[in-house]
């Protein structure tokens, strides 16, 4: 008697129901009445006036991610700027940023209602851009006004400060401060682009610091680490160039991957002062971007009547060039980079101040001794050591892989990128040490290898030693090892040879105790003219029926192949 | 009007105390006939907040000791019949004791001549006849009767006195004032020098605000004082009945912005969150990851029980030892954010207080505890408002002479009110205070010590002069207990601006002076020795200082109380702590005794899904607006604020 009474939950959903049926009328109804009015002919008629703008809002105001219709309002727009007085114009538009607000706080994730807020700004004559920054915070649109305002970088970068300080879990700000303080401390022209001055960098460390010792599994924070510390791609070079004769095969090996056509406009080759027309082609045949290219030469560049050739390559987009004289009576030369450490290896943290490295290498070690499993400070302190002197650590970066194996921080999918990480740095300090060694020896038998990389950086090794790794490939890579003649691969996984193609001087071979499942993986040695020797024990294809056979058809040239 | 009142209802709720207006609310929303009532002419009992003048009279109320109304009631016991017996209610309110006021502000009486012009400028001033708060206009339905008799009725009784005049009603303040202090000589002999006012004062620095007595005075409706010094816990009983009933839409709340500590006789800002730790200068890197390790294993400790099963024999303090935690962290952790500084806590408890205080942040922003603005004294009103909302009756200034007990059943059947009215209900549920000295002969209460105080700066200032703190001050000797300290600033709508209010609170040893004191003059200095000493001009500066100790009865057990009929429920008043748990457990537990099958305050149903059954009285569309509509001004609000109590007087 007199009480409330509250509808039941059958008589709800009937009435949700009913409301979504009327909706749904009303917005088909509403969308066929629009694309009736923007349809070609009617177009001509002019139909195109404030209607569709009352009834495109009707639809928009519910689905905002309706692109079409906000094409429909952009031209309705851009007819009326012409016909209308500026007053009007200048209500129309308050109208329009009103309508856009209302479809934001419906889906503020619409990128469409952010693109016509953008393009409706941009057309006005004195937007009042404050009011854009006071009132949104999506950080792309936040870009877009700060660029048309002219925000200064300092007081975005009081922005970002403002977020951090709230919550410093913020990828989006530490990406914007990486953004803005290259612009706020820009470096002379001759510096390192993107670098950031010593005092500045050491606030950003410290600040950076406090939020990883405050919470170290927040990755947010290791990320900008890793960028303050990182430095800009290194300078475009031509790392090494050789030219044999016998091969009558000319080699270069770039400092990044690139793509060369075969036209001249990417490498132009110079013998003897003047420009040769040349074949590029990656070793591996693929012709894909690669470190190394090579080319074959006529005999005439390379008769022995001379004393001596020049052969110069320019890389004309990466304004450099290299050049190597080929004596009378020489079999090759070449000119390379004596590959320190600094050039090679040191790209991913690099700073001019090693006392800074040094610093942050001790306040990383104390947080591990705090956290003895956080992944990221062991993967700090691993990066940090390198960047400090790779071979001096080298002992102790292995413990802490060990110790980043063994903590159950890192999970199984993570276990891979470790291991090849592990092992890019292991043969980064091998081929350092034989660089020092000047030798064109290498071994890195033993080591734990997953992986192998750098290779460009071994063209002119003849002896390689592979044996007793968990390799599970020799990858298409290893075809730019131009002079290798012995490659032992003994006691490893591997499953394909698709890199021993091509190697002109390759001799012999040693692949027992891999997993080469049947003949046919053998098919790129066919490729290697010198290969005379071949040791496939332990390998499952020699249990293969008629194997040797097979083989000898397969490997004609081959005179011994041990099964 | 007196006579509309209905004289049959299903619940009689005496006292507007927070666990009482819970009940009613709950009551009336599960859809008894509910009469609210009580005795003082404010809501909340003592858990209301005043404005300045509105205190000054509550204090007078307390200092004269005055029998309240004893004249106007009928004589009551005529109307027992032979069947029915009579438990009579207590007429005096003996739950405020020790008062003691200081004024250090200058009380000049040219200031006021001189201020005057200056605050007559001011719209919140000129607008005194009118009810400032917006709540308190706002308009419910005809058959419910006004809800927002606001505290403020007695300051604008004041100033009609004295024909609206602002100068005058100021002055007349100052005055009675000037008798309270005559009076609290005479009572604390022990009173000293050092603490009488000081009337002259011409050593401003010119530095700081100059803040007059008579400003107090004219701006004391910006105040809102409240007796309790609660907080809500942002993952608490209080915000989660508060939310699910949807009563948070009648009020207001503000984050306390940051946590103090007092160490080595400094006040710090204590790092409770990852985003203070991360920001503070004061730690260093490993004193960061300590203390968030610390904080977050406390998070699932029960998680990791080998962590501390070595040390739940142990004290909290102890077993912070070692964790790691360097003497500052483990002061923190103990006292600001366990707040666990007086009884030797174990290590269990401190880690569930420490894991409480966790949880409650980031839900509403960086600390733990919100703050209902205008005061605490908020709470209630809502509560009563939702009662309203749902047909429950408010009367204020009712008294209710006796309970009338049926001889055979033993059960309460009716109430009889001052005019000799019977009000006759099935459930009663009567506050503590309301209940004689005979019935209670058996009941032991505590008491808590309070200090309001009113500065002229934050005990630590800050970028921002609006903060919000929370300040634990630990206890000098051991026994002794903590002073829990919250600071208000002006944006709180708590106290003028460039002004703060200062509550205390700590469980009483002696009077409140007593127990306070020592406290009160560590963080400051009165505002007329400034002069004197270099260090103690860092500090704030007392302005108006008040004492008083209050009983809280939150711990008396329902079988202390001699001879009440199993249908009458007590409710207690408020207790020490810092949040309000023990009134809304104790309000669902009594609302679960008496209707164990009804829900306990759900979420009202949607408006469009609400229609009323048949009868033709009840409150059309616009009733049910108040459902949805937390702040519905209208003008007839104001009209409708005189309170029903002061209809039933004539």
């Amino acid at each position: 008697h007199g009480r409330l009474k509250v509808k039941t939950s059958e008589e709800q959903a009937e009435a949700k129901r009913l409301e979504r049926e009327q909706k749904l009328k009303l917005y088909q109804s509403a969308t066929q009445t629009v694309f009736r009015k923007v349809g070609p002919s009617e177009r001509q008629a002019g139909e195109l006036d404030e209607s569709v703008l009352e009834l495109t809002s009707q639809i928009l105001g519910a689905n905002p991610d309706f692109a079409t219709l906000w094409n429909c309002r952009r031209e309705v727009l851009q007819r009326l700027e012409a016909q209308k007085s500026p007053e009007e114009l200048a209500a129309l538009v308050k109208a329009e940023l009103g309508f856009l607000e209302s479809c934001l706080r419906v889906n503020p994730k619409s990128y469409g209602t952010w693109h016509h807020r953008c393009w409706l700004l941009g057309r006005l004559p004195e937007p009042n851009w404050t009011r854009e920054l006071e009132l949104f915070h999506c950080w792309d649109y936040r870009r877009f006004v700060a660029a048309q305002a002219a925000v200064p970088p300092a007081e975005e970068l009081a922005f970002t400060d403002s977020l951090i300080t709230r919550n410093f879990s913020n990828y989006s700000s530490w990406h914007y401060r990486s953004c803005l303080l290259p612009q706020l401390h820009p470096q002379p022209d001759s510096g390192p682009q993107g670098r950031l001055p010593e005092d500045v960098l050491l606030k950003e460390l410290e600040l950076v610091q406090n939020a990883f010792f405050t919470d170290p599994n927040d990755q947010s924070a290791w990320f900008y680490h890793r960028w303050l510390l990182g430095r800009a791609d290194p300078q475009d070079a031509l790392r090494c160039l050789h030219v044999s004769r016998d091969e009558a095969c000319l080699t270069v090996s770039f400092s990044r991957p690139l793509l060369v056509g075969s036209r001249t406009d990417t490498l132009l080759l110079m013998v003897d002062e003047s420009p040769l027309a040349v074949e590029w082609r990656t070793p591996d045949g693929r012709n894909q971007p690669s470190h190394v290219w090579l080319c074959d030469l006529p005999a005439a560049s390379l008769n022995d009547q001379l004393p001596q050739h020049t052969f110069r390559v320019i890389w004309t987009a990466g304004n450099a060039q290299k050049e190597c004289v080929l004596l009378k009576g020489r079999q090759e030369c070449w000119c390379r980079d004596s590959a320190t450490d600094e050039q090679l290896f040191r790209c991913d943290l690099s700073v001019e101040k090693s006392t800074v490295l040094q610093s942050e290498l001790e306040s990383c070690k104390e947080l591990q001794e705090l956290e003895p499993e956080n992944k990221w400070c062991l993967l700090t302190i691993i990066l940090l050591m390198r960047a400090l002197d790779p071979l001096l650590y080298e002992k102790e970066t292995l413990q802490y892989f060990q110790t980043l194996k063994a903590s159950r921080a890192v999970d199984p999918m993570r276990a891979a990128y470790l291991d090849d990480l592990r092992s890019k740095f292991l043969l980064e300090n091998s081929v350092l040490k034989m660089e020092y060694a000047e030798v064109r020896v290498l071994h890195l038998g033993h080591k734990d290898l997953t992986m192998l990389c750098h290779l460009e950086q071994l063209l002119l090794v003849t002896h390689l030693d592979l044996s007793h790794n968990r390799l599970q490939a020799l990858p298409p890579a290893l075809a730019a090892l131009r002079c290798l003649e012995v490659l032992q691969a003994n006691d490893n996984a591997i499953e394909s040879l698709d890199g021993v193609t091509n190697l002109p001087r390759l001799q012999e071979l040693f692949l027992c105790n891999n997993r080469l499942p049947q003949p046919a993986v053998l098919q790129p040695l066919a490729s290697c003219p010198k290969l005379v020797l071949l040791n496939l024990q332990g390998n499952p294809l020699c249990q293969a029926a008629g194997i040797s056979e097979q083989l000898a058809e397969l490997l004609p040239s081959v005179s011994s192949i041990l099964t | 009007m007196a006579n509309s009142l209905p004289t049959e209802f299903d619940v009689v709720v005496i006292g507007t105390g927070l666990p009482e207006s819970i009940l009613a609310a709950a009551c009336s929303r599960s859809g008894q006939r509910v009469l609210h009532l009580d005795s003082r002419s404010y809501y909340g009992g003592n858990w209301a907040s005043f404005s300045f003048s509105g205190l000054l009279s509550w204090l007078k109320e307390y200092q004269q000791n005055s029998d309240i109304g004893e004249e106007g009631s009928t004589a009551w016991q005529d109307l027992i019949y032979e069947t029915e017996e009579a438990i009579t209610l207590c007429r005096k309110d003996e739950t405020i004791q020790h008062t003691e006021v200081f004024c250090y502000a200058s009380q000049d009486v040219n200031d006021n001549i001189e201020e005057t012009d200056v605050l007559q400028k001011s719209p919140s001033w000129v607008a005194s006849s009118t009810l400032i708060k917006p709540l308190d206009s706002a308009c419910l339905s005809e058959e419910t009767h006004p809800l927002y008799v606001s505290s403020y009725e007695m300051s604008a009784k004041d100033t009609t006195k004295n024909n609206g005049e602002v100068t005058d009603a100021a002055e007349t303040l100052v005055k009675e004032y000037c008798r309270y202090k005559t009076y609290k000589h005479t009572v604390s002999d022990g009173a000293k020098d050092e603490t009488k006012p000081i009337l002259e004062d011409n050593s401003d620095p010119p530095k700081r605000n100059r803040i007059t007595y008579s400003q107090i005075v004219k701006e004391g409706r910006k105040f809102n004082i409240d007796l309790v010094s609660k907080l809500l816990y942002s993952q608490g009983l209080l915000i989660d009945l508060l939310i699910k009933s949807n009563v948070s839409h009648y009020a207001e709340f503000k984050n306390v912005t940051r946590i103090l500590a007092f160490r080595e006789g400094k006040v710090e800002q204590v790092p409770c969150s990852r985003a203070d730790i991360f920001n503070s200068k004061d730690l260093t890197m490993v004193e960061k990851r300590m203390l968030m390790k610390f904080l977050t294993f406390c998070l699932d400790y029960e998680q990791h029980p080998d962590e501390y099963q070595a040390f739940v024999q142990s004290s909290f303090s102890e077993y912070l030892k070692t964790k790691k935690l360097t003497p500052n962290l483990q002061h923190f952790v103990l006292h600001s954010i366990a707040m666990m500084s007086d009884s030797p806590c174990t290590t269990i408890d401190g880690l569930k207080a420490t894991k409480n205080f966790l949880q409650c942040l980031g839900r509403f922003g960086n600390t733990p505890f919100l703050l209902p603005l205008y005061g605490q004294g908020e709470i209630p009103q809502c509560f009563c408002r939702m009662c309203a909302v749902f047909g429950g009756i408010y009367c204020l200034r009712h008294k209710v002479q006796c309970l009338v007990v049926d001889k055979e059943s033993g059960r309460c059947k009716a109430i009889i009110d001052h005019f000799g009215r019977r009000i006759s209900a099935k459930y009663f549920i009567v506050e503590d205070s309301y209940l004689s000295e005979e019935t209670c002969l058996n009941v032991q209460y505590k008491q808590i010590s309070r200090a309001v105080l009113i500065t002229d700066q934050s005990v630590l200032k800050a970028e921002s002069d609006q903060q919000i703190s929370v300040l634990i001050v630990p206890p000098v000797e051991p026994g002794a207990c903590a002073v829990r300290i919250t600071e208000l600033c002006s944006s709180t709508m708590t106290c003028m601006k460039d002004t703060y209010l200062v509550h205390l609170t700590c469980s009483s040893s002696k009077t409140a002076r007593e127990d306070l004191e020592s406290v009160v003059k560590k963080l400051f200095t009165p505002y007329a020795e400034t002069e004197i000493d270099k260090e103690e001009l860092k500090k704030p500066r007392l302005l108006w200082a008040l004492y008083f100790n209050m009983r809280d009865s939150s711990g008396v057990s329902r079988s202390s109380y001699n001879g009440l009929p199993s249908n009458v429920y007590v409710c207690t008043g408020p207790d020490c702590g810092l949040g309000s748990e023990h009134a809304v457990k104790q309000a669902e537990t009594l609302f679960r005794e008496i209707f164990p099958s009804e829900e306990f305050c759900p979420p009202p149903p949607n408006p469009e899904d609400i229609f009323f059954d048949g009868d033709d009285k009840q409150p059309e569309p616009s009733g049910t607006s108040n459902i949805v509509m937390a702040k519905l001004e209208s003008s007839e609000g104001s009209k409708n604020l005189e309170s029903p109590g002061k209809h039933l007087q004539n």
